[in-house]
């Protein structure tokens, strides 16, 4: 607060309570009155998106919870069904998943911003300390969060990151039975997660109250990093700055919305899709993209609790960063050994997030030592070395000077460029490398129905699909998220719900007791779900040579294949999604009577060429001939293939048509709120340049 | 906030019966939540754990060490490798131990790491020998 407000309301109701509880003057004080500096560029606007978003991800979450199941038997079948029959359920979800992201994109900009203009100097290193506070916090948050679905990733996650804990020496192995409630990752630790889940976004709140609070005692740094003198070097928070933080919200909910409605999954991972199983760990364990960096600096040190240490360290030592860069030029921008330096470390902390990705073999060793090297040095040494010998350039008298110099001189950091370009090649060639090494056992790509921005599936490709799920999979796989009702939801096979009754009668369903305190078998209702083909997973697995066959309801989202570095980023503009259905398809074409030369087959099992380890214990499921359709289509395996894998993509995402024509009209309202928001900050800003 | 009185008797002492398993088969059952490998070594298995120089390998121990006297074709070792926490496939690998899948650590008969990133020797649970066909676990 910058002092006692000067605010009266004229209205007597509102002087009222203004006497008795001054929160009006407040507000216009510190939002309305509160002088910022005119030369603020985009940047700073990311401190009221990420405002946006921890509202955002609190009023989402607290909806999600009114229908999550906190139960480690319960929870992942709670989250399809929040997704499927919740209304707008998968809306809620996406916006949380993908607000995560968002959140943690939104605070490594802000952070960025903050290293790069010296915002942590005096007088501002509590605001800073404060601010990793609140990371540190989010960072709590997220991974608890990330448990909550209970899928594969989600439990071996957890069990890898508390494991950690056990390296603390003397405290390790308590601290661990702590965090777990009992003795591994199970029932308790999901209960508890979920509790301190919900806590935490609470805590952040009142932690940015403070932090909010330490900012409005400082005032705002800015791109000059020269502080406020006079009244020419600010205007009052609103109109300018709040006109403005709006125009920068609504883009950056443009890229939000294209992540919740297009690209959902992009930033997952398929085996979470997967119920979790103590006893079968996936092949990569991988967190999330915002805690990679962190995870190539644990892997890069051999050394169990030295790699411990040095991840913990990685986050410490930003609040050290007040003490160890004591140059007295505050803004990057005058300091041009700083800002090539500072753009080495940007580029330094996205190579070790890709790392942290990679299997941890070969080269990817070696250079995750030498980032994490690079890393610890920028704090540590080179900053440190900077303020003592860095001559800078000469700042302008004030902010007001700063505004009117139209300062053109935006010296291009080439070294860092060429280092970089330099890297990309390498990384690429080395991806390349490893691509031709193995053999080519990538599915090929299909055309879909559904893919792409206005994709929808051909009804009758899963009417088709759905006969052929009926008479050849049923017998083995079951399809246990998929009601009979959904047959005639919209967006799906489009039966009628007269027809999608009769479907569902022609099935026997157990029921029970009765008043005998017998079960019984009944005609089914379109209310019941399509019975498993086996009672449990041990009469399952008896009956498929020990092996389980998994159940089709998520399988096209829980299967997926690398597509590579630069494939994965031109991936997220044509909006690829569909490894899982490429797979499906591929497997159940892959059958091949006899191996290559040289490649045995244990007995029991068959060859397939786009299985894992080519051994499927599947034999081949379909042929020609075997499903014959009234509309008269090929009865060929291709066509099967085909129509099924749409059929399993419907069932893995039945809203699918909604998300995307819900998405069209979100980005159609938020570019035309963009044009006009842009529109009025630059009308509003006029006088003010 | 530690481990309630319902998760303490789930993961109380479990019995488990030995007749079952020939020679050169081994079983998985959970305890505490964590897998355990009950492997019945051959002979050919239990003087390869035992012909191998303890000082050679990464985490020295005997073989006598991780076994119960006069019960020395029976090893009992929890299946989580000392990496990273994935759970490594029994009868694989080089040395007729285990495997892990997930970063290529080898473990041999007696459970002992040989090769691979793994810092640790696959870890032996309390366990005693209630009777020459029955061991308690825990």
């Amino acid at each position: 607060m910058s002092g006692p407000s000067d605010y009266q309301p004229n209205n007597p109701a509102l002087k009222w309570i203004e006497r008795r509880l001054p929160i009006m003057g407040l507000v216009h004080s510190s939002f309305v009155a509160y002088p910022t500096p005119r030369n603020l560029n985009y940047w700073w606007t990311f401190g009221a998106i990420l405002s946006m978003m921890l509202a955002v991800q609190i009023l989402t979450g607290v909806i999600l919870a009114m229908h999550y199941t906190p139960n480690a038997d319960l929870a992942f079948k709670s989250v399809e069904g929040l997704v499927r029959d919740v209304n707008y359920g998968w809306l809620l979800r996406n916006m949380h998943a993908a607000g995560a992201s968002m959140f943690f994109l939104a605070v490594y900009i802000h952070m960025f911003r903050g290293l790069y203009y010296g915002s942590y100097k005096e007088p501002r290193e509590v605001l800073w300390i404060l601010g990793v506070i609140i990371y540190l916090l989010m960072m709590a948050t997220g991974f608890m969060g990330y448990v909550l679905p209970w899928g594969q990733m989600s439990f071996w996650g957890a069990t890898v990151i508390t494991n950690l804990f056990s390296a603390i020496p003397y405290f390790g192995e308590s601290i661990v039975t702590l965090l777990w409630g009992g003795y591994s990752v199970g029932n308790p630790t999901l209960n508890r997660f979920f509790s301190l889940h919900y806590l935490l976004p609470f805590v952040i709140a009142g932690v940015v109250v403070l932090h909010v609070w330490a900012l409005h005692v400082a005032g705002q740094n800015n791109p000059a990093g020269v502080e406020a003198k006079t009244e020419k070097d600010t205007v009052p928070f609103t109109p300018y700055a709040t006109i403005k933080d709006m125009f920068g919200l609504s883009c950056f909910l443009i890229f939000f919305a294209w992540f919740i409605f297009y690209m959902p999954n992009y930033l997952g991972d398929a085996d979470n899709y997967i119920p979790a199983n103590p006893g079968v760990t996936p092949a990569h364990i991988v967190p999330e993209w915002y805690y990679l960096p962190y995870y190539a600096i644990l892997r890069s040190i051999p050394n169990k609790l030295a790699g411990v240490t040095a991840m913990f360290s990685a986050i410490i030592v930003l609040a050290f960063l007040p003490w160890l860069d004591t140059a007295r030029t505050r803004s990057s921008k005058y300091r041009p050994l700083a800002k090539q330096f500072f753009w080495l470390f940007v580029i330094v902390c996205v190579l070790l997030g890709y790392l942290g990705a990679q299997p941890p073999e070969g080269i990817y060793v070696i250079a995750g030592r030498i980032l994490t090297f690079c890393y610890f040095a920028y704090f540590l040494i080179l900053l440190p070395l900077l303020s003592r010998i860095e001559t800078p350039r000469p700042l302008p008298n004030s902010i007001a000077d700063d505004v009117l110099a139209k300062t053109g001189s935006r010296s291009t950091p080439m070294v860092s460029t060429v280092i970089a370009l330099m890297v990309a090649g390498a990384l690429f060639a080395g991806s390349a490398q490893n691509a031709r090494a193995a053999e080519d056992t990538t599915p090929p790509s299909q055309k879909w129905s559904f893919s792409g921005p206005f994709g929808k599936y051909d009804r009758g490709a899963l009417q088709r699909g759905l006969k052929v799920y009926k008479e050849v999979c049923s017998n083995c796989h079951s399809l246990n998220y998929i009601a009979f009702r959904n047959l005639a939801d919209p967006g799906g096979p489009g039966y009628s719900e007269a027809q999608a009754a009769a479907f569902a009668s022609e099935y026997k369903i157990k029921d029970g007791p009765n008043d005998q305190g017998e079960m019984f078998e009944r005609p089914g209702r379109p209310a019941d779900y399509f019975p498993p083909p086996f009672p449990n997973e041990q009469a399952a697995r008896a009956a498929n040579g020990g092996g389980l066959p998994p159940d089709l309801s998520l399988i096209t989202k829980a299967r997926s294949y690398e597509r590579g570095f630069p494939q994965f980023i031109f991936d997220f503009f044509t909006q690829f999604q569909e490894q899982g259905p490429n797979y499906v398809d591929a497997i159940l074409q892959g059958f091949e009577d006899k191996p290559p030369a040289g490649v045995t087959i244990p007995d029991g099992s068959y060859y397939n060429k786009y299985f894992p380890g080519h051994a499927i214990k599947m034999p081949k499921p379909l042929n020609d001939g075997q499903v014959t359709f009234d509309d008269g289509s090929p009865a060929t395996v291709a066509q099967y293939a085909h129509d099924v894998t749409t059929f399993l993509m419907w069932a893995a995402e039945p809203h699918m048509e909604a998300r995307k024509r819900i998405g069209l009209q979100v980005l159609v309202f938020l570019i035309l709120l963009s044009f006009l928001l842009y529109f009025t900050k630059k009308k509003v800003w006029a006088d003010a340049h | 906030m530690n481990p309630d009185a319902s998760t303490i008797a789930a993961g109380a002492p479990i019995e488990v019966d030995l007749t079952p398993i020939a020679s050169g088969q081994d079983i998985k059952v959970f305890w505490r939540g964590k897998p355990i490998y009950i492997m019945n070594r051959t002979k050919k298995q239990v003087e390869e754990a035992r012909a191998v120089p303890v000082s050679s390998l990464p985490d020295p121990a005997t073989d006598q060490s991780r076994v119960k006297d006069g019960h020395d074709q029976w090893l009992v070792v929890i299946g989580i490798c000392t990496h990273l926490g994935c759970i490594p496939i029994a009868h694989e690998g080089n040395y007729d131990g285990f495997f892990c899948p997930c970063h290529g650590s080898q473990y041999d008969s007696s459970g002992r790491i040989r090769q691979g990133p793994a810092p640790a020797n696959l870890a032996v649970p309390p366990y005693q020998f209630v009777s020459d066909s029955k061991i308690q676990i825990g």
